[in-house]
């Protein structure tokens, strides 16, 4: 077991954000974080990223404990936060650069494997969001640790980029199998990419259903036609119905 | 680039204008040379006297360069320190404000009684008008960095160290950039007020013998230089800046 996450809670003053929550990433698998706005999920990013410390409970990566300990994850946020100083290149570099010289060899090839060859000497400026996103996903890549924490790394792209950057992130998944963690608010999102999926009720937030995916892999656009996904979206959204009605 | 131009183009033909109502108005009114002198006759000045004004350059420009670089420098540095540790902040940044309160002019006769005429005291004075805009405008930048991109660095486990140089510093360089500026225009100033009070040559020095002789004209050729001198520092500080700051949308 990669991360182990046990009994956690945490609040900000009154807020209770996070009660006890239980979960846990494989090595090598995916898996999605489901729940409302402002249920808790970046918050649970912070936590394990030893952004803010935990009231209760215990972070395992590795089984070692890391409580407050940062530098342990690589980390995809919300919007794609590349610094517009620095160029496509010096982008992809910057996590990697944080523990020591980065391989910039590596870099061009990966930026060449996502069709950003062209691209290596820009600015952030000259990019489309779908381009910034994929620089953003490349630079956590670089950063060589075993934990991808992704925050809803999509949910400001449009329809049709998103849809192509959901098959482009499940392809350089299938050639790298690193462990995931992703944050999403959609159920179509979680289904089509995740191996298994947990979903939030909303605040204070508690683990309200886990849910294994069973499609294999490889994965594309063909499955979100399927029978068998619509009936996995009917019965997750149950449990989503619940948390918006009451 | 061409935006730039036609703007910069529009302010040039306007200042003309300006030029040449005051030839006009001069010339209509009669006005005695000793009073207000034409543009005409400044620039007629600037042609036959200047054997007696050259030597005044040099020295000016080169007192107003070294206290600006001087003046940036302590300024950068103090900023810096000042925005890493936010207990010598609290003690230090409003007793710099205050001294912001003290004209540097009253300190000038102070500085040369201390440090006699020579190059140390006119630099202090430079040095002093110089700092204060390039510490509050780099404080400003440093705090003004995107929160985001210091949520980033956070969460991939950035040590503050590195967030300073790799992020805080590299972005506020536009706003450092906005004080560099305006304390180009001032080291100008300042250089010049410092001559006033003594020296061997330098523009305020020949300001000072044109006004006792009542040559109204070389003042006002003195003036107009002291301007050239300020337009052309901007000019190459707005050059640095195309230089370095880079990927970000442009700022008029
Ligand atoms: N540092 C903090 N201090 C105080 N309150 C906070 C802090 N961080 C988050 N919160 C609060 O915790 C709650 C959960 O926030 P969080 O950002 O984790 O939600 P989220 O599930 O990621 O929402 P979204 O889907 O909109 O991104 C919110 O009500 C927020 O205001
Ligand atoms: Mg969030």
């Amino acid at each position: 077991m990669l991360l182990n996450i046990n009994k956690l809670n945490k609040t900000f003053g009154d807020l209770h954000v996070l009660k006890d929550i239980n979960l846990t990433v494989n090595e090598g698998e995916f898996v999605a974080i489901l729940g409302p706005s402002g249920s808790g999920k970046s918050t649970l990013f912070q936590l394990i990223g030893g952004n803010q410390i935990p009231d209760q409970g215990e972070i395992f990566l590795n089984d070692e404990l890391i409580n407050g300990k940062k530098g342990f994850i690589s980390y995809m946020p919300q919007q794609p936060s590349l610094f517009p100083w620095r160029t496509v290149l010096e982008n992809v570099v910057l996590a990697a650069e944080l523990k020591g010289k980065p391989n910039y060899e590596e870099a061009k090839q990966w930026l060449a494997k996502v069709g950003l060859a062209d691209f290596e000497n820009s600015y952030p400026i000259e990019l489309s969001g779908g381009m910034k996103q994929r620089v953003s996903f490349i630079r956590a890549l670089l950063s060589k640790q075993n934990l991808l924490c992704l925050d809803e790394p999509f949910s400001a792209l449009d329809e049709f980029t998103r849809l192509k950057m959901q098959k482009w992130l499940l392809s350089v998944w299938e050639e790298n199998r690193k462990s995931i963690l992703f944050i999403t608010h959609s159920i179509e999102e979680a289904i089509f990419l995740a191996d298994r999926i947990y979903i939030l009720s909303k605040r204070p937030a508690e683990i309200k259903a886990e849910i294994k995916v069973p499609f294999s892999r490889p994965r594309d656009e063909r499955l979100l036609e399927s029978s068998e996904f619509f009936t996995l979206k009917q019965e997750i959204f149950q449990y989503i119905r619940e948390e918006i009605t009451e | 680039m061409r935006t730039f131009w036609q703007r910069g183009g529009k302010s040039f033909l306007f200042l003309l204008f300006l030029f040449i109502l005051w030839e006009v108005l001069v010339r209509l009114t009669e006005t005695p040379k000793w009073l207000l002198p034409a543009p005409s006759d400044v620039l007629k000045e600037a042609t036959v006297g200047f054997d007696t004004f050259s030597g005044h350059i040099f020295p000016t420009i080169s007192l107003a360069l070294i206290g600006l670089v001087i003046g940036s420098s302590v300024g950068l540095i103090i900023a810096i320190i000042l925005y890493r540790l936010p207990k010598v902040n609290e003690l230090f940044y409003p007793l710099l404000i205050l001294s912001q309160n003290i004209p540097t002019i009253v300190l000038a006769p102070l500085l040369i009684i201390w440090f006699g005429f020579g190059m140390l005291p006119k630099l202090i004075v430079i040095s002093l008008v110089c700092f204060f805009p390039i510490v509050v405008a780099s404080m400003d930048g440093f705090r003004q960095t995107a929160p985001e991109l210091k949520h980033y660095m956070q969460m991939v486990g950035a040590s503050r160290r590195q967030i300073f140089w790799k992020l805080e510093f590299p972005h506020s360089l536009p706003s450092i950039f906005s004080g560099l500026k305006i304390a180009a225009t001032y080291s100008v100033m300042g250089a010049v007020i410092s001559e006033w009070l003594g020296a061997k040559a330098g523009v305020g020095v020949y300001m000072t013998l044109a006004q006792s002789s009542f040559r109204i004209d070389r003042v006002f050729l003195a003036i107009f230089f002291i301007m050239l001198l300020s337009v052309i520092l901007f000019g190459v500080i707005r050059l640095i800046e195309k230089l370095l700051v880079k990927g970000r949308n442009e700022g008029a």
